[in-house]
């Protein structure tokens, strides 16, 4: 295991402090201790400059790879879905909340980047007293929470140009998500499906992710009165009247069912039109690099019927 | 056939011979299934350097580095908290299909899991927050305290409820037991609808079960729960193997009968409380490792609590070992691999006996 950095080190890499034996057998004892932390920091420094890192939360590992930081990565937990290669190629170390102290060890990492929700507490103090640093990430689903998980990770990764740049090129593409919506004269009115068994819907209210989501496509949320993920009766889905429903589907083969196969779906304005909107899981509420991109394609399906001048 | 030809005393000494021959066997096993926990993992370390991490431990020399962090943060206290846990359920196992006289009795029945279980999600639904100022600043939080006094404040609750002039009906206990095991359910199902996506997951999790963030500060504090409760249960075996016979019987025997009730249940709901908190709810080794013993060795308790805290320790540990090396570096819920690895082997004994189950 690499030594942690040392407060008063620095990060940039500068050429490598070498000590030669003789010299360092006429230091006195005090002179050693005062030069330890320049010895660690050579130490450092002589060392491999790069990570070994493993990526806790879809969002992670999607900025790690948009940082082009992917080399460095050793294991990802199982939300890790984009890019594909990242659960074919790495490690996977198991469910975000479920972690193993000593299966992410055994990676032999010197970074661990997790989301906030990654678990269990015990699990990450264990990974921390191995001298394994583990910087947190944001889960907050907004585009500043979005920006500040990339700054996190670029810093975390010692790479504050790439991430500045890429903080600019999805500030930027929030810009025009904005000026789109302005364009948006009708908000369409809409339901988040998660789930469709046995024709129940869980659907996304207040403080969901699909929520943010919605809002960035200059969506009306039909299921606000709700907090969280909710089951929906027929009756106040009638009541609702969306206009569309949007739901996900998880990954290849994963395909959704028809919700107009329901009697009280079938009732509601979104039926008359057939307008459902199905997008990728984590392109859709993963909160990364992507999400203005998928809040403009979410936007333009569901305001087909105006001229909004989406360019991708 | 020559086991008849022998007097009485020549035939005790060979059932005691014969017991102690399986409880020294299933000791055996323990030892061997930790000692291969010990050395499996996700992360190789041979095991050669494990005995000698370990040597060094024990005998008091300084160790550090990776291996060491390993096997002695990591594997270690994971390994403890697995023996102690299995131990308790098992054996508490055994006391309750004593006390109950009911093959089908598991810990869960004194109302100690359900407790566990309501209180547990209400911590974590409700939040760290709301109850941390009442617990203190404990080192593990607050849902392991919460789960541990759920389950105790349930079990008294219905013991006051079946217990009437000093006598305990164990009939009317196992019905509010069911009644409340109702009521829990219908409550965590209230929790699990105002619980947002984070606290679902945690919830589900939970009730699978798992020993992973194992810690020291977790092995001492079941310790002096489970440990006293695994040594107080021979002092039970004369009494649940009188009640077997029934209560009046029991008595008449001259067993203190509601002596023998109350001493049961508060073991099973301190040990059971300990291990619910510790690891979230794990199923199965309770009702079956019992079970398979009373097929492989009789239903006396003498033999039976000992050699169900031993066989359960190793279930567990084994459980545990595969849990965490099958698909690491993740880890499956230990809830599912009890059952897994229990069940096959328990129907093969069933079958192989062919006689049904007996108590």
């Amino acid at each position: 295991m690499k030594p942690a950095l040392v407060a008063g080190c620095s990060d940039e890499r500068s050429d490598p402090v070498h000590v030669s034996g003789p010299t360092m057998t006429m230091l006195s004892r005090r002179t050693l201790l005062l030069a330890s932390p320049l010895l660690f920091c050579a130490s450092h420094l002589r060392a491999d400059p790069s990570h070994r890192i493993v990526s806790i939360g879809g969002a992670v590992t999607e900025i790690l790879y948009r940082l082009g930081r992917q080399d460095e990565i050793v294991g990802v937990d199982s939300t890790s879905l984009f890019p594909e290669e990242a659960l074919k190629t790495k490690k996977n170390v198991g469910y975000v909340r479920q972690l193993g102290a000593e299966g992410v060890l055994s990676l032999n990492p010197t970074l661990v980047i997790a989301s906030e929700g990654a678990g269990p507490p015990d699990s990450l103090r264990l990974i921390e007293q191995a001298g394994v640093s583990i910087v947190r990430v944001t889960d907050e689903p907004s585009a500043a929470g979005i920006a500040k998980r990339v700054e996190t990770v670029a810093k975390a990764v010692d790479a504050p140009d790439r991430g500045a740049a890429l903080v600019a090129e999805i500030e930027k593409g929030f810009k025009q998500l904005a000026e789109a919506k302005a364009r948006v004269t009708r908000p369409a009115k809409a339901l988040f499906v998660l789930s469709l068994q046995n024709g129940r819907p869980l659907v996304g209210g207040q403080g969901t992710t699909a929520d943010a989501m919605l809002a960035l496509a200059g969506a009306t949320n039909v299921a606000s009165s709700l907090t969280g993920w909710k089951p929906l009766s027929d009756e106040g889905l009638i009541a609702a009247a969306p206009d569309a429903i949007v739901m996900m589907n998880h990954g290849p083969g994963g395909a959704a069912s028809d919700p107009f196969a329901y009697p009280a779906f079938a009732a509601t304005p979104a039926a008359a039109q057939r307008r459902v909107i199905v997008m990728d899981s984590l392109y859709l509420l993963g909160f990364g690099p992507r999400t203005p991109d998928a809040a403009r394609d979410l936007m333009a399906s569901l305001h087909a019927d105006q001229v909004v001048a989406v360019k991708p | 056939m020559t086991v008849l030809a022998l007097d009485r005393d020549d035939l005790r000494a060979a059932i005691r011979d014969r017991r102690m021959l399986l409880l020294l066997a299933l000791a055996g096993l323990l030892v061997l299934v930790s000692l291969v926990g010990l050395g499996l993992g996700a992360t190789g370390v041979p095991p050669s350097r494990v005995l000698a991490v370990l040597a060094d431990a024990l005998t008091g020399r300084a160790v550090s580095g990776g291996d060491a962090l390993i096997v002695l943060q990591v594997r270690l206290p994971r390994l403890l908290l697995g023996l102690l846990i299995g131990a308790a359920l098992a054996s508490t196992g055994a006391l309750m299909q004593g006390l109950f006289r009911n093959p089908l009795a598991d810990p869960g029945l004194v109302g100690v899991s359900a407790g566990a279980a309501l209180a547990a999600a209400a911590t974590i639904v409700l939040g760290d927050r709301l109850l941390a100022p009442l617990i203190g600043p404990l080192p593990f939080g607050a849902l392991p305290v919460g789960a541990f006094a759920g389950g105790l404040l349930t079990t008294l609750a219905l013991y006051v409820v079946a217990t009437r002039s000093g006598r305990t009906s164990i009939a009317t206990m196992l019905l509010a037991g069911v009644a409340f095991g109702a009521l829990a359910g219908a409550v965590m199902g209230l929790f699990s609808y105002l619980s947002d996506d984070r606290q679902l997951r945690d919830l589900s999790f939970w009730s699978l079960g798992s020993l992973s963030g194992a810690t020291w500060t977790k092995v001492m504090a079941v310790t002096p729960f489970i440990l006293p409760t695994l040594l107080a249960m021979p002092f039970l075996a004369r009494g649940l193997n009188a009640l077997s016979l029934g209560e009046a019987e029991a008595f008449h025997l001259g067993v203190p009968v509601q002596r023998v009730k109350a001493v049961t249940i508060l073991l099973v709901a301190v040990a059971v409380g300990a291990s619910v908190a510790a690891a979230g709810m794990i199923g199965f080794v309770g009702i079956v490792v019992p079970h398979v013993l009373r097929l492989i060795a009789g239903a006396d308790h003498k033999m039976l609590l000992p050699a169900s805290a031993l066989l359960g320790a190793a279930l567990l540990v084994t459980a545990d070992t595969v849990a965490r090396t099958i698909a690491a570096p993740a880890e499956l819920p230990i809830g599912i691999l009890t059952a897994a690895i229990g069940a096959p082997f328990f129907l093969w004994l069933l079958l192989r006996r062919q006689g049904g189950v007996v108590l």
